[in-house]
């Protein structure tokens, strides 16, 4: 690892004042950062540690919603009595999440800034990154590409986001509150995740002199008929190939509304806006889950290795969709 | 108990060569300082570069080197050490980020003469066969009775919503413990291990 500075910011504004040096990086749980320092990928050369600032509150908010602090940490965050009881897809999709021991020590906002586990990106002997040097090339596309994107890469970037958490967060409409010297910025989950383009280099749309300070959820209609569901190639502590975050609001056997967001499968979770249209005003019987499974992949473009995640996104789906809804 | 140490060690003793960024560094931003760490009861007074993770602090600077680096980047478990109470990987941790915590190792939480009721479980169910990964092993499940009696979900868990005691099967230790990997293979003992201390435990 590169040597760096550390400072520890006693005030939310001492930290905001920090991230003015383009140089300087938050350090909250670390799990992501300083794995990504031992490899040389990421080198900055300060870090401003914000792990003592007052952001780890979990709240019920008096509308039924809820303000999550971007410094609660994952575990305590899976189990909290009110996201047990009002999110339980976002519960469950933090505990499907790295192991405890990670999930002691990883942060809501650090969850939301992961970088991708791109074997591409994370070894720097790999010399084309268009993520890691803008302009180099992107080796996934050309060599093995198992773990990569079906949907929304470009010529530049096929890696996928890593999180379980912020597929779970983008079904339950989720909103990142942002402070900085200009201010507080709130850009909802389905925005704040970008697609590659272009510019493969920026995952988020957060700016560099932004700290998160919150996720705030609306009241959810979807507690009773949620479903995370993790397709991957070990039983546990392993990354997506396939997630499924399913919610229902069913009424009698028909479906009000619903939520259907895809994990590992894109630059950001996926929500598959055309598959939940398959299944509002519907009963959820086997033509409503078929006609949402394929819907869920429209526009897959699959690479060499990975084409059996479309496959796989597919029968996901459905079976998401049918454990949600017998819960 | 203060314990000064005089021979402070170079951990790294250049950048790696990798290094290329041309950013305009202070008179040494890195360098050492002093670092102050509560490790099994007793009070280090120490001088670390900001750099140095909290497992190679425990390890090569005060000498307690029962916590293990196995891959050194949050893949294996084997550094698992509790701080405040609570498991975590020490590799991806910096010591400079802990002042002010209780942190606990293996060296902590019992010796030969009187062991901890989970080193003693390991022992008598076969839980290792190595024994690298045992102080890690031993300290999460040690973090996860304590998880598990605060009612705390985990994957294996059948409905997050329904709330009430944990029930530690064999699905649940081994989701529970899943962040310790052994190369050996010797999960069944310790599967057995740590169903067998906690029910002593309770």
């Amino acid at each position: 690892m590169r040597a760096f500075d550390y400072v520890r910011a006693a005030r939310i504004d001492d930290a905001i004042a920090a991230l003015a040096d383009p140089d300087t990086r938050c350090l909250a749980g670390g799990t992501n950062l300083l794995d990504l320092m031992k490899g040389y990928v990421e080198q900055p050369a300060r870090l401003v540690d914000i792990t003592r600032l007052p952001l780890a509150d979990v709240q019920l908010l008096p509308d039924g919603g809820m303000r999550i602090g971007a410094l609660a940490a994952n575990s305590d965050l899976a189990n909290d009595r009110n996201v047990r009881e009002r999110y339980p897809l976002l519960s469950q999709a933090l505990v499907s999440g790295a192991s405890p021991q990670l999930r002691n020590m990883a942060t809501v906002g650090g969850n939301l800034l992961q970088r991708t586990r791109c074997h591409y990106f994370t070894d720097v002997a790999f010399d084309a990154c268009n993520k890691r040097r803008p302009g180099s090339g992107c080796a996934a596309r050309e060599g093995p590409n198992r773990i990569h994107a079906i949907l929304g890469a470009s010529e530049q970037c096929i890696a996928v986001h890593p999180s379980d958490m912020c597929v779970a967060l983008a079904a339950l409409d989720g909103v990142v509150e942002t402070r900085s010297r200009s201010g507080v910025r709130r850009i909802p989950m389905s925005e704040f995740h970008r697609l590659p383009g272009t510019t493969p280099e920026r995952d988020t749309e957060l700016r560099h002199d932004e700290l998160i300070v919150a996720v705030t959820l609306p009241p959810s209609p979807f507690a009773a008929h949620s479903r995370y569901l993790k397709v991957r190639d070990r039983a546990s502590y392993e990354f997506a190939l396939v997630s499924v975050a399913a919610a229902l609001d069913l009424t009698g056997d028909r479906v009000r509304d619903a939520r259907i967001v895809l994990g590992g499968v894109a630059h950001r979770p996926w929500r598959a806006r055309s598959a939940e249209q398959a299944l509002v005003g519907r009963p959820l019987d086997d033509a409503a889950v078929a006609a949402a499974a394929a819907a869920a992949t429209e526009g897959a473009r699959p690479y060499r290795d990975n084409a059996f995640k479309v496959t796989l996104a597919q029968r996901a789906v459905a079976r998401a969709l049918r454990e949600a809804a017998s819960t | 108990m203060t314990t000064a140490l005089a021979h402070v060690p170079p951990l790294i003793a250049a950048d790696n060569n990798l290094t290329t960024s041309s950013t305009p560094r202070a008179a040494d931003p890195g360098a050492p300082r002093r670092v102050r760490l509560s490790v099994n009861g007793h009070d280090y007074d120490l001088m670390l570069e900001p750099r140095v993770t909290l497992l190679d602090a425990l390890r090569e600077y005060i000498g307690l080197a029962g916590t293990k680096k196995g891959c050194d980047r949050g893949q294996c478990g084997a550094c698992t050490v509790l701080v405040d109470d609570r498991r975590i990987n020490s590799c991806l941790a910096l010591a400079v980020a802990h002042e002010g915590h209780r942190i606990r190792t293996i060296e902590g939480l019992g010796d030969a003469a009187e062991l901890h009721p989970m080193q003693a479980a390991f022992i008598e169910h076969d839980g290792f066969q190595c024994g690298y990964c045992t102080p890690g092993q031993i300290c999460s499940a040690v973090g996860m009775l304590s998880e598990a009696r605060a009612d705390t979900v985990s994957a294996a868990t059948a409905d997050v919503r329904r709330r009430g005691p944990v029930e530690l099967t064999d699905a649940e230790i081994r989701e529970r413990m899943s962040g310790n990997l052994c190369r050996c293979g010797a999960y069944v003992g310790i599967v057995a291990a740590v169903r067998d201390a906690a029910s002593r435990m309770k």
